[in-house]
C-alpha cells in the first residue's frame, strides 16, 4: 500500500508556480529522497504533504485517506525542521511529549512513549534539560523523537543535516538512515544534497521547476539519468556533456580515462584527443579539466584514481589519447530527454 | 644562530597620541554627558524630595527645619492617602491587564494580511501618540452626563433609559472605571508594538512544527507563543506599571481625582498636596511612597524574567 500518494499536486504563489504538477508514489516503509536545488519546490511540495500549505489542485492521499483538506494534526504525518523548531521554553521530556498531549493522549502512555522514543535515539539522558542546553546533534535527536513519537504514517523530514558541520553531518546521516531501518517508518526527506541523497534513499526523485524530472533508485539515478538536469545535477564532478549536432553525448568523469586504462571490457571503447589544462590532486582523487579536439570551447573533467595514473603521464598542455567505454556514453536530444543507444 | 629579524631601534610614540583608541577613556567620554544627565535632573532632584520629606518646609514657611518621620507618620494616618494608595494600585493595575488583553488581540489581527494593513498599523499608534490633553478633551464629552455620545447610543439602542442613564464621572466607582479605560486606551498601542515585535520574533519553523504536531490556535498562542514572549512582554509591562503608578494626567484632566478622591491617585495627590496647596513636605512624602512600592514591582518582575529566560 502507498503511504504517500500525490496526484498532480499544483502550487503557485500569485503567478509563480512553485509545485508545477508533481506525482509521486511512495509505498509504506520507502525511504525517499526529495533532491533538487534551492527553490525548486520540493519545500513546499513537502509543507503540502504536511499539511502546512494548501494545493492549488491535485489531490494528495495519506494512509489510504484523501487529506486535502484535512489539517495537519489529523494527517498523522510528523515533520522535522531544518531548525528543528525544538520548543525553547519546554524541556527535552516536554518537547517529545508535546505531540502527545495535543492528542489527548494518557499520561501513563506518554510517559512510556516518550521513554521509548528517547531511548531508541539515546537521549535519555537529556530529557531535563531545555535544548539551548544542548548540542546541535543533540538537538536533532531531539527533533527526530518529537517527530516519531506518535508513530506517524509518514515522516518527513526538511534539510534535517543542513545544520549539522560537516563531520557529525556524515554520522547523523548514519544514524537516520539506520533508525529509519529499524523502525520502518515511511520517510520522505527533502535536500539539496546529492551525497546525502544517494547514500540514504531508497529512491530518489529530482525535482526542478516544481516538477519531477525522475524518480529511480540512487544507481539508477546515477547511471541512466533521464535527461540533462539529472545527469548534471547529480555527481560531482557533473558528468560531461559534448555538445554535437544532434543533441549531446555525456559520459561520467570517472568513465573518461587515459586510453591505456579504459580498454578492457567489451562492447569497445570511443577515443577522444584530451588536452589537459589543469589538474587538482584531491588524495583519493585527481581531477583532470581538458578540452577535448574539436570542441574546445567546453571544459572537460577527467577524474583519475592517483594510485593508477602517474602525474608525469598526463602532463599540463600535452594532447593525450582518452577513452570512455561505449557501454558508458550516454545519448541526449537536443530536448534535453535521453534516447536510448544510437 | 643568526638573529633572522634584526631589532628596529625602539621609537617611542608620543605618549597620548592614541588616548583616543584606548576603550577605557574613549567609553568614558562617551557615557559621561548620559551620567551627568542623570545625576543632574533625576539625582539631585530625588535628594531634594528626600531631604523635603523630612523637614517641615512649606512654600509659606520654606525653613528646612528637619523633623524625621513625622510626615510620613502623619500621611499613613490619613484614610484619604490610604483611599488614594489603594486608587493607585488599582487604576494602575487593571489599566495594564485592560491593555495588555487589547494589545494581544490588537497585535493577532494586525498579523493577518489585509487590506490597508499599513494604514491601521500606523494609525493604531494614534491613541499613544496623540498629547493626552487633547485626547481627555474628546473622553471627557464622551463621559459628559449630558451629551454623553455612549449613553446616546446606549438609549438609541434600548439598553437603558434614558431616567437611568449613568453619569460616567458623577458616580465614584464609574469615575473610576472610566480613567482605567482612558489610561488603557493609551496603553494599549505600546501594547501592541510590544505584543508585535514579540510574535514576530517567533521563529516561524517553531509555529509551524506546533501546528504540526497537532497544536490548534489556542494552544499554539498559549503554550508556545505566549511563554516564549513572556520576557519582552513583561518588560512593557514594567515600563507601564512605571509610567502608570507615577501618572496623574489621566486623573487630573479626566476627573481631577474627583468625585470625591475616588479617582485620586498617588502622584495626583502628591501634586496636589505639595505643589498646589504648596505643603512640600507632605506632597514629597507622599511621592516617596511610590519609590518602594515600585522598587518592589521592578525586582519581582525582573527576576521572573531570569527564571524564564530560555
Amino acid at each position: 500500500m502507498a503511504a504517500v500518494l500525490a496526484r498532480d499536486i499544483f502550487k503557485t504563489f500569485g503567478e509563480l508556480p512553485a509545485v508545477d504538477g508533481i506525482t509521486l508514489t511512495v509505498p509504506d516503509g520507502e525511504f525517499m529522497v526529495l533532491l533538487g536545488p534551492s527553490g525548486c519546490g520540493k519545500t513546499t511540495f513537502l509543507r503540502i504533504v504536511c499539511g502546512l500549505e494548501r494545493q492549488t489542485a491535485g489531490d494528495l492521499i495519506i494512509g489510504g485517506h484523501v487529506v486535502n483538506d484535512v489539517p495537519p494534526r489529523a494527517r498523522g504525518v510528523a515533520m522535522m525542521f531544518q531548525s528543528y523548531g525544538l520548543y525553547p521554553h519546554y524541556t527535552v521530556r516536554n518537547n517529545i511529549a508535546f505531540p502527545l498531549k495535543t492528542q489527548r493522549v494518557a499520561r501513563a502512555e506518554i510517559d512510556r512513549k516518550v521513554g521509548w522514543a528517547s531511548r531508541l535515539l539515546g537521549i535519555d539522558h537529556l530529557l531535563d534539560r531545555r535544548p539551548r542546553q544542548l548540542s546541535g546533534g543533540e538537538r536533532q535527536r531531539v527533533a527526530l523523537a518529537r517527530a516519531l513519537v506518535r508513530e506517524p504514517t509518514a515522516l518527513l523530514l526538511d534539510e534535517p543535516l543542513s545544520n549539522l558541520d560537516a563531520k557529525l553531518r556524515a554520522s547523523a546521516r548514519q544514524d537516520i538512515k539506520h533508525f529509519q531501518q529499524r523502525v520502518g517508518v515511511t520517510t520522505i526527506y527533502v535536500t539539496h544534497d546529492q551525497v546525502e541523497a544517494m547514500g540514504m534513499g531508497d529512491r530518489i526523485a529530482v525535482i526542478d521547476h516544481g516538477r519531477i524530472r525522475q524518480v529511480g533508485t540512487p544507481a539508477a539515478i546515477y547511471d541512466d539519468p533521464a535527461d540533462r538536469f539529472v545527469a548534471t545535477f547529480v555527481g560531482s564532478p557533473p558528468m560531461n556533456l559534448l555538445a554535437r549536432g544532434d543533441g549531446y553525448l555525456g559520459f561520467r568523469p570517472e568513465n573518461f580515462l587515459p586510453k591505456s586504462m579504459a580498454s578492457n571490457g567489451n562492447g569497445g571503447v570511443t577515443e577522444f584527443s584530451f588536452r589537459v589544462d589543469r589538474s587538482e590532486y584531491l588524495g583519493s582523487e585527481r581531477i583532470v579539466y581538458g578540452v577535448i579536439d574539436g570542441f574546445d570551447t567546453q571544459v572537460i573533467t577527467a577524474k583519475l584514481p592517483p594510485a593508477h595514473v602517474a602525474e608525469e603521464s598526463i602532463r599540463q598542455g600535452e594532447w593525450h589519447t582518452f577513452a570512455v567505454r561505449n557501454s558508458t556514453l550516454r545519448y541526449f536530444g537536443n530536448d534535453g530527454k535521453r534516447i536510448s543507444r544510437h | 644562530m643568526v638573529d633572522l629579524v634584526e631589532p628596529i631601534a625602539a621609537k617611542q610614540a608620543p605618549r597620548y597620541r592614541f588616548l583616543l583608541d584606548r576603550r577605557e577613556v574613549l567609553g568614558a567620554i562617551f557615557v559621561t554627558p548620559a551620567i551627568l544627565y542623570v545625576l543632574l535632573l533625576v539625582g539631585v532632584p530625588f535628594l531634594l524630595a528626600v531631604y523635603y520629606s523630612v523637614s517641615a518646609y512649606t512654600i509659606y514657611d520654606p525653613s528646612w527645619r528637619f523633623v524625621g518621620l513625622a510626615n510620613f507618620r502623619q500621611i499613613v494616618q490619613n484614610p484619604v492617602f490610604l483611599e488614594t494608595l489603594g486608587n493607585t494600585f488599582l487604576f494602575t493595575f487593571a489599566s495594564q491587564l485592560l491593555g495588555l488583553i487589547l494589545g494581544k488581540f490588537g497585535a493577532l489581527l494586525l498579523l493577518r494580511p489585509f487590506p490597508g494593513r499599513k494604514l491601521v498599523r500606523a494609525l493604531i499608534i494614534l491613541p499613544w501618540a496623540v498629547p493626552i490633553a487633547l485626547a481627555s478633551v474628546a473622553w471627557e464629552w464622551m463621559f459628559d452626563s449630558l451629551y454623553s455620545v455612549i449613553n446616546w447610543t446606549l438609549i438609541a439602542l434600548g439598553v437603558i433609559d434614558r431616567a437611568q442613564a449613568p453619569n460616567w464621572l458623577g458616580n465614584p466607582h464609574l469615575a473610576m472605571l472610566c480613567v482605567i479605560v482612558v489610561n488603557a486606551w493609551r496603553f494599549f498601542p505600546f501594547a501592541i508594538v510590544i505584543f508585535l515585535a514579540g510574535i514576530t520574533a517567533v521563529p516561524q519553523d517553531i509555529i509551524d512544527a506546533a501546528t504540526v504536531d497537532g497544536a490548534g490556535f489556542w494552544r499554539r498562542n498559549y503554550q508556545i507563543i505566549l511563554p516564549m514572549i513572556l520576557p519582552i512582554v513583561a518588560i512593557g509591562l514594567i515600563f507601564g506599571v512605571v509610567f502608570t503608578f507615577t501618572d496623574l494626567s489621566v486623573v487630573y484632566l479626566l476627573t481631577n481625582g474627583g468625585p470625591v478622591g475616588a479617582t485620586s491617585v498617588l502622584a495626583f495627590e502628591g501634586f496636589q498636596v505639595g505643589i498646589v496647596s504648596g505643603d512640600v513636605s507632605h506632597g514629597a512624602a507622599i511621592s516617596l511612597f511610590m519609590l518602594p512600592v515600585l522598587f518592589l514591582v521592578v525586582i519581582g518582575m525582573l527576576r521572573f524574567i531570569r527564571r524564564r529566560e530560555i
